[in-house]
């Protein structure tokens, strides 16, 4: 059986990836994927800890967390295709009108 | 009825001042007029109505004491909306009541071409609710409000025209003067309060009369009568607050009838009738009233010589026929006294309504030595005013003789009077004969000296002529209710007061009796001779030898511009009054506590929001990137702080 340590650095190395991508990646993208990301790098660790501590309520929140998720990438897709639609370009750099 | 309902006197006016106030702007002009003069007609026949039902009341139930309700309780102080009624406030309220009404016919005509014609008549009735409440207040909180109420009236009609600087500045000159004397009354109430636990009059003039008259030093009851007596200098301009009345002449001339002649400056006399056994009990309060009248008696006289504005010099021989009125009551002649603020009201009225129309007739023309020469084509004005001066002057047969010979004679008789006080009177009785008539000659006789082409003389409509008729009616007759006993009469006038000074004037009535008739006719004829004298310098001077009078002021001419420019008091205040409370509120309270202080600590504080505003927006790039980097940084602060501080 595998060690739950090896889920949890798995998760953590997934979030890191996410967070770095998140900061640095400028295609827009780019980014929501990175956010997906870091939300499935936390649900992996979930259902770990679901597992280790035999109870059900990690899983319970993994299912929370994956119906937010699909809606905010419903959201979050049509707000970058109006971007797009705009601004010929994902690029984040260009997405800045309410700076003073 | 009335008696059981007193309230309902005062409360008419303040009905019609609320509809034509809210209302007035939304109904037609003849309804105003219909709500104003009907509210103030109603009340004039409550007022007849009460005066008959009174004639019916056993003596001994006077005063007649009505409260409707507790108005303030506070710990000890209380003071209940208390009416009082007896003799005077019966006199005062026919008075009121009957030339209010008259002048409210008058505006109708006077006004028509005005704008704020609703506004105009809504002041004017809440004026008359003021006035009624003054003079039937049963306890000096009240009579404070009516005093304030009158005086805010005032100030409001005399910037009626409120566009015009002028008008704006006399209506505040008119309330910051007023507020230095009301200053002085409030204070007195405040000490009859402190004093005798009560404001209510019955309770205050029951226990004022158990007191010993305060001969000698400075008791509370000299303080109590000189403070009141501030209060009464203020509102019925006397020396040395009496500058705003000439200025109030700005308002529309109606109001100057009757707030500024007839009625609302006669409440500082009426108030210190009312608080006759305070004054009998303070003789030097008393003898200060009765010097600050005689003096502005002939100062103001003597100002009116030489004015040129038609208003002006009724305003300045306002303030000197008042100055009469508080020299009887300060030699104890308060029925005298209320006399002649009644005689007044009639005849001072019909000039203010008279100029107003002479004034009317010329377009708006007040310079009389631009005037002259027009009493054929305004005959009812002419005659009505002339019946006023001849009323004013003290012409025999004339209300106005009666009164003012017995006030002559009280102060030549009283026991507080002095002979050098009448006889500083009877030399304005003389200027006051002067400048009447010479505003007689200069206005309707002689030639005309203002441009026929331009203006139109054309008498006024019937509905102004018919209240100058009336009052000239009242002007004549008015004096034959207090025919003094040498001519055969029975001074009814003074007897029907004289339960009301009864308690002020024990022992004094019986040391006037031991001067003899032929005493009592000299002096009658002597004031008499002096106002003949006033006629026939003006009539030489202004009708038969014009050049005269140039010739005159040219001789001297250092007092007559003295005159002119009435004492320079207006500059003298300007110097050491106006300028240097200008001074320091520009400099010291405005630019220095002002604009240092407050405005420093608000605007340093809000200077500091927004200079740590400013450093703060810098984390508002716009750059999203660098946002997520921010979110980043802030979880992992908290993740530390929160790992950190479990452990």
């Amino acid at each position: 059986m595998v060690p739950v340590s090896y889920y949890l650095v798995l998760s953590a190395i997934l979030f890191g990836i996410g967070v770095v991508g998140f900061i640095f990646k400028r295609n827009l993208i780019a980014i929501f994927m990175c956010i997906e990301l870091m939300l499935n790098a936390v649900n992996l660790s979930f259902v770990a800890f679901s597992h280790y501590l035999e109870k059900l309520s990690g899983q319970i929140y993994v299912f929370f967390v994956i119906v937010v998720a699909a809606a905010e990438a419903a959201v979050g897709l049509a707000i970058i295709l109006v971007v797009f639609r705009n601004r010929e370009s994902l690029n984040v750099e260009r997405v800045n009108l309410l700076k003073l | 009825m009335i008696l059981h309902h007193l309230w309902i006197i005062p409360v008419l006016p303040l009905l019609g001042a609320a509809l034509n106030g809210l209302l007035g702007k939304r109904i037609p002009q003849r309804t105003v007029s219909w709500i104003g003069n009907g509210s103030v007609g109603l009340a004039l026949l409550a007022v007849l109505e009460l005066a008959r039902e009174m004639a019916f009341l056993p003596p001994e139930k006077l005063p007649w004491i009505s409260r409707p309700f507790t108005w303030i309780v506070a710990g000890t102080f209380r003071a209940d909306f208390t009416l009082y009624l007896d003799q005077l406030s019966l006199v005062m309220l026919l008075v009121v009541a009957g030339v209010g009404f008259l002048i409210h016919i008058y505006s109708v005509g006077y006004m028509s071409q005005e704008g704020g014609y609703y506004r105009f008549f809504a002041y004017l009735n809440l004026f008359m609710f003021f006035m009624l409440l003054l003079v039937l207040a049963g306890n000096y909180l009240l009579l404070y409000v009516g005093w304030e109420g009158v005086g805010l009236c005032s100030y409001l009609l005399i910037g009626f025209y409120f566009l015009r600087k002028s008008a704006a500045d006399a209506g505040k000159k008119a309330f910051i003067v007023n507020r230095i004397g009301d200053f002085g009354f409030s204070l007195g109430v405040l000490l009859l309060f402190w004093t005798f636990g009560s404001v209510e009059y019955d309770k205050i003039f029951g226990l004022v009369a158990e007191r010993p008259i305060e001969q000698a030093g400075f008791g509370v009851m000299t303080v109590i009568g000189f403070l009141l007596l501030t209060g009464a200098i203020g509102k019925s301009a006397q020396l040395p607050l009496y500058v705003w009345l000439p200025d109030a002449m700005e308002g529309p001339t109606p109001v100057s009838a009757l707030i500024h002649a007839a009625t609302m400056v006669a409440a500082g006399v009426y108030m210190v009738a009312r608080s006759n056994i305070i004054f009998t009990h303070a003789p030097k309060a008393m003898a200060a009233v009765a010097v600050v009248g005689c003096v502005t008696a002939i100062y103001s006289a003597s100002i009116g010589l030489v004015q040129t504005d038609l208003k002006r010099v009724l305003a300045y021989s306002t303030i000197s026929q008042l100055g009469y009125m508080f020299l009887a009551c300060g030699v104890g002649a308060f029925a005298a006294g209320i006399f002649h603020l009644m005689t007044h009201a009639f005849f001072k009225a019909l000039l203010f309504l008279a100029a107003g129309s002479v004034i009317h007739a010329l377009s708006g023309l007040q310079d009389i030595r631009e005037m002259g020469g027009i009493r054929k084509r305004i005959p009812t004005t002419y005659w009505t005013f002339l019946v006023a001066t001849l009323a004013i002057s003290g012409a025999p047969l004339f209300s106005g003789f009666f009164s003012k010979d017995e006030i002559l004679w009280q102060t030549y008789s009283s026991p507080y009077g002095s002979k050098v006080l009448w006889g500083i009177a009877v030399v304005a009785t003389g200027m006051t004969a002067f400048y009447m008539f010479r505003l007689v000659f200069l206005t309707f006789h002689g030639t005309r000296r203002f441009d026929e082409r331009k203006v139109h003389v054309h008498e006024s409509p019937r509905i102004m002529t018919l209240p100058l008729i009336a009052l000239a009616i009242l002007s004549v007759i008015g004096g034959y209710v207090g025919i003094p006993k040498v001519l055969g009469g029975g001074n009814r006038f003074e007897e029907y007061l004289a339960p009301v000074f009864a308690p002020a004037n024990r022992g004094w009535l019986a040391a006037a009796a031991t001067y003899s008739h032929a005493t009592e006719l000299g002096v009658m004829v002597l004031a008499l001779g002096a106002a003949a004298a006033g006629f026939l310098i003006a009539y030489v001077f202004y009708l038969r030898r014009p050049q005269l009078a140039e010739q005159v002021s040219q001789n001297f001419h250092g007092l007559y511009r003295w005159l002119l420019r009435k004492y320079y008091v207006d500059e003298l205040y300007d110097a050491a009054i106006v300028h240097p409370v200008h001074w320091v509120s520009d400099r010291l309270f405005w630019r220095a506590v002002d604009v240092g202080v407050v405005d420093g600590a608000v605007n340093g504080l809000a200077d500091q929001a927004r200079s740590a505003g400013d450093r703060l927006r810098r984390i508002q790039s716009g750059n999203t990137r660098s946002y997520a980097g921010w979110v980043v940084v802030g979880t992992t602060v908290i993740l530390t702080f929160l790992i950190l501080g479990l452990q």
